[in-house]
């Protein structure tokens, strides 16, 4: 089953090498981990989603408080926290089906980040199964590069 | 706050010396010169080991046997990477230790510089913690902050990185109260709830056994212990990280459980209704097959560490904390629960695990040649039991932790996580500085000992009268007795001689400025022994035992507990004639 942890940790060097060295050595898998800083310089957030039964994600959890950086840890409940994944794509575009794929843009509420003579560049942001339903659409045209930023989320206001 | 300016390598000596460090095992190198340099001056016993794992390996055995933090240094490279195994044996074994490592200068790193090794990497999944200093001016807090580490909670090696740079730089000297840190906050006090749940299981038990590791001797719970299992009348079994924890001698004692445990301490976990786990970690070596694991039993375990909460073994009462605080406030809880509470009667309990005691006492056969059990038995003897015994790994550890019964906690110094082979010898000296007055027993194998046996050099160069006793059968021992067990007895690589003995450990000793004596006799024994513990100087006694012994009795990796190898080889009448009589409960 599929789980996100909200980590807060102390923004310092070697600090996600700790935590990823952490998830390798007991053979859990990450499946995304995005980090990034958070309101406070000196904390960042990772988000990490790790596919795991519930015996594991216990101590999945309870390994990563043993971090000395690890401050605090939240499962994230995907009915009670917004979750968001943003992807970049570089789509084939040719003059003839441009505006197709364009269209395809704007029903994902996408945006054009970059336009070549062949190709368009876009981001879309959204949960995993809208972003796999874009890329499924737009993949007949061609997908020439394509990056995903991994999972980031937080719990909902109260 | 008083500033003064230092350079990083002042602050690091003034920051031990800050934290009470009395003695540091080492070797210096290159970009270590102005640490060793400031520590010239400084009043901290400086040991100059002859391998940087046996500087490790000392602290940690100085660490076990005073309770204190250990420290060890090296340089960067080579000498770090030599590190490795006593940290990671640390970490296994929850030793309290700070090792300081040499570092290539700041701007060299990442270069492949000449001696560079990325250290904090190398250690980050065999440390508590590491830190790589960039800045002198946090010299101080690091090192503060790294003992603190490393002593509290549950307890494991720090490493500390230092660059050259770093240590030839300049700051302004200040040391904090209290060490700031964010994210570390061990649980030390028992939920109060769980305490009362455990209580109450305890009083309708009708067949509790107590099972305690380290982690007891670590919290110092040992009075709370054997308050625990008297006043209760529980049976106590502990593990080899336990031995000591409560004495063996006792009554209620079961002695070790699991692969090489007694065969009543593995019966009786296979038929309890109630686990009491006290800072034990069921260990694959304890457990045997896990599925098969004490079917029947109620699983309170109190571990100071929650990750080992039902790591391997699901625990129905979980209590994190500070073992001797929760025995504590367990033994108060079941004394006030005590008149509510109607506990069954355990007499036919009792009975059978008093019969599977007077049965099945650990033995073997006496009557021919010199056997490696008698050898651990004799010096139990001859020393009162009241030696510090450092043991190395494999077969001569086994025997140790069978027959040298130990009545006091911090008095069995041995590598039970990591296994390693050539820890007993370095721990042996740091043990023996650690407590000068104690007599220090290493009782190795003759494939350990030749792992680490150039710390001979060491022993007598700073006149450490360490013992060494080798049950030397010219074999790695256990494995050659797997290999006979469960490789239809093809000794690959396990024999450590071909037609005469290889070294001449007694010339070998002399060699280093040591006594050497060599045994071969039994009758002759306890007169080596007597010689050892006279002489004021290192001694190696070279007993040739009987090269085909095996321990026993002995569950088969991944067996179930019950299903234990080794016959009994004489009833136990024939041994201690006096104990078959004796009631014991």
């Amino acid at each position: 089953m599929k789980h996100t942890l909200s980590v807060l940790v102390e923004n310092k060097p070697g600090v996600l090498a700790r935590v990823a060295e952490l998830f390798s050595r007991r053979g859990f898998n990450i499946e995304s981990l995005a980090v990034g800083t958070t309101q406070r310089p000196d904390i960042s957030r990772m988000t990490i989603v790790v596919d795991v039964e519930e015996h594991s994600l216990e101590q999945v959890r309870k390994q990563l408080h043993k971090l000395i950086n690890v401050i605090e840890i939240v499962d994230l409940d995907p009915e009670s926290s917004v979750a968001r994944e943003m992807i970049m794509a570089k789509i084939k575009a040719d003059p003839e089906n441009r505006s197709e794929v364009i269209e395809i843009v704007d029903i994902f509420r996408g945006n054009i980040v970059d336009v070549s003579r062949e190709s368009i560049t876009v981001e879309v942001t959204g949960n995993a199964s809208k972003l796999a339903a874009f890329e499924d659409l737009v993949k007949p045209y061609g997908i020439k590069e394509l990056v995903r930023t991994g999972k980031v989320a937080l719990p909902r206001g109260k | 706050m008083v500033r003064v300016k230092v350079t990083g390598a002042r602050a690091l000596v003034k920051s031990l010396e800050d934290e009470g460090v009395e003695i540091l095992f080492g070797i210096p190198g290159g970009v270590m010169l102005p640490v060793f340099d400031e520590l010239a001056a400084s009043k901290i016993r400086k040991v100059l080991t002859r391998h940087e794992q046996g500087a490790a390996h000392a602290a940690d055995g100085y660490a076990r046997v005073t309770g204190r933090v250990g420290v060890c240094m090296s340089t960067s490279g080579p000498g770090a990477t030599n590190l490795v195994t006593g940290i990671a044996n640390a970490y296994m074994d929850s030793v309290p230790m700070v090792a300081i490592t040499g570092q290539v200068a700041t701007n060299l790193i990442g270069t492949d510089a000449f001696q560079e090794a990325d250290t904090t990497g190398i250690t980050l999944p065999i440390a508590k913690h590491n830190y790589l200093v960039k800045d002198p001016a946090d010299i101080p807090d690091v090192v503060q902050e790294a003992f603190y580490i490393a002593r509290t909670g549950r307890p494991g090696p720090v490493v500390i990185d230092l660059p050259v740079d770093v240590s030839r730089g300049e700051l302004d000297y200040r040391r904090r109260e209290h060490p700031e840190l964010r994210g570390y906050k061990p649980t030390y006090k028992g939920h109060k709830k769980q305490i009362k749940m455990a209580a109450r299981a305890v009083l309708e038990s009708h067949s509790p056994v107590i099972y305690v590791g380290g982690g007891a001797i670590t919290a110092g719970a040992t009075a709370e212990l054997k308050r625990l299992a008297t006043s209760n009348k529980i049976y106590v079994t502990h593990t080899l990280m336990g031995k000591g924890a409560f004495p063996e001698s006792h009554r209620l004692s079961l002695g070790m459980l699991g692969m090489h445990g007694t065969r009543c301490a593995n019966y009786a976990i296979c038929d309890t209704d109630l686990i009491i786990a006290v800072g034990a970690r069921f260990d694959d070596r304890i457990t045997g097959k896990l599925s098969e694991f004490a079917p029947k039993a109620t699983v309170v375990h109190i571990d100071i560490d929650p990750a080992e909460i039902s790591k391997n073994v699901r625990a129905h009462i979980p209590i994190v904390g500070d073992a001797k605080q929760i025995l504590k406030e367990l033994e108060a809880a079941i004394t006030e629960m005590g008149s509510e509470v109607q506990t069954p009667d355990r007499r036919e309990w009792n009975a059978l695990v008093d019969d599977w005691k007077k049965k099945y006492p650990l033995t073997y056969d006496r009557n021919t040649g010199l056997k490696p059990q008698y050898v651990v038995e004799k010096i139990h003897e001859v020393t009162g039991g009241d030696a510090i015994i450092c043991t190395e790994v494999g077969q001569n550890q086994m025997w140790a932790a069978q027959y040298y019964p130990m009545e006091k906690p911090r008095r069995f110094v041995t590598s039970g996580g990591l296994g390693t082979m050539g820890f007993g010898f370095p721990a042996s000296i740091g043990a023996q500085m650690g407590r000068p007055k104690d007599m220090v027993f290493d009782i190795a194998g003759d494939g350990s000992f030749m792992m680490t046996m150039q710390e001979m050099a060491t022993a007598v160069l700073e006149g450490t009268p360490v013992k060494v006793a080798i049950l030397n059968n010219g074999y790695l021992g256990m494995v050659r007795q797997w290999q006979q067990l469960f490789y239809n007895r093809t000794y690959s690589c396990s024999c450590l001689e071909r037609e005469e003995e290889s070294p001449d450990f007694v010339a070998l000793a002399e060699a280093f400025g040591a006594k050497g004596i060599r045994v071969t006799d039994p009758a002759l024994v306890e007169a080596a022994v007597v010689e050892a513990i006279e002489s004021d100087c290192p001694v190696l006694i070279d007993f040739r035992v009987d090269p085909e012994e095996n321990v026993y009795p002995m569950v088969a990796p991944g067996a179930p507990l019950y299903d234990m190898i080794g016959d009994m080889l004489y009833p136990v009448e024939k041994i201690h004639p006096e104990k078959a009589e004796e009631p014991f409960l």
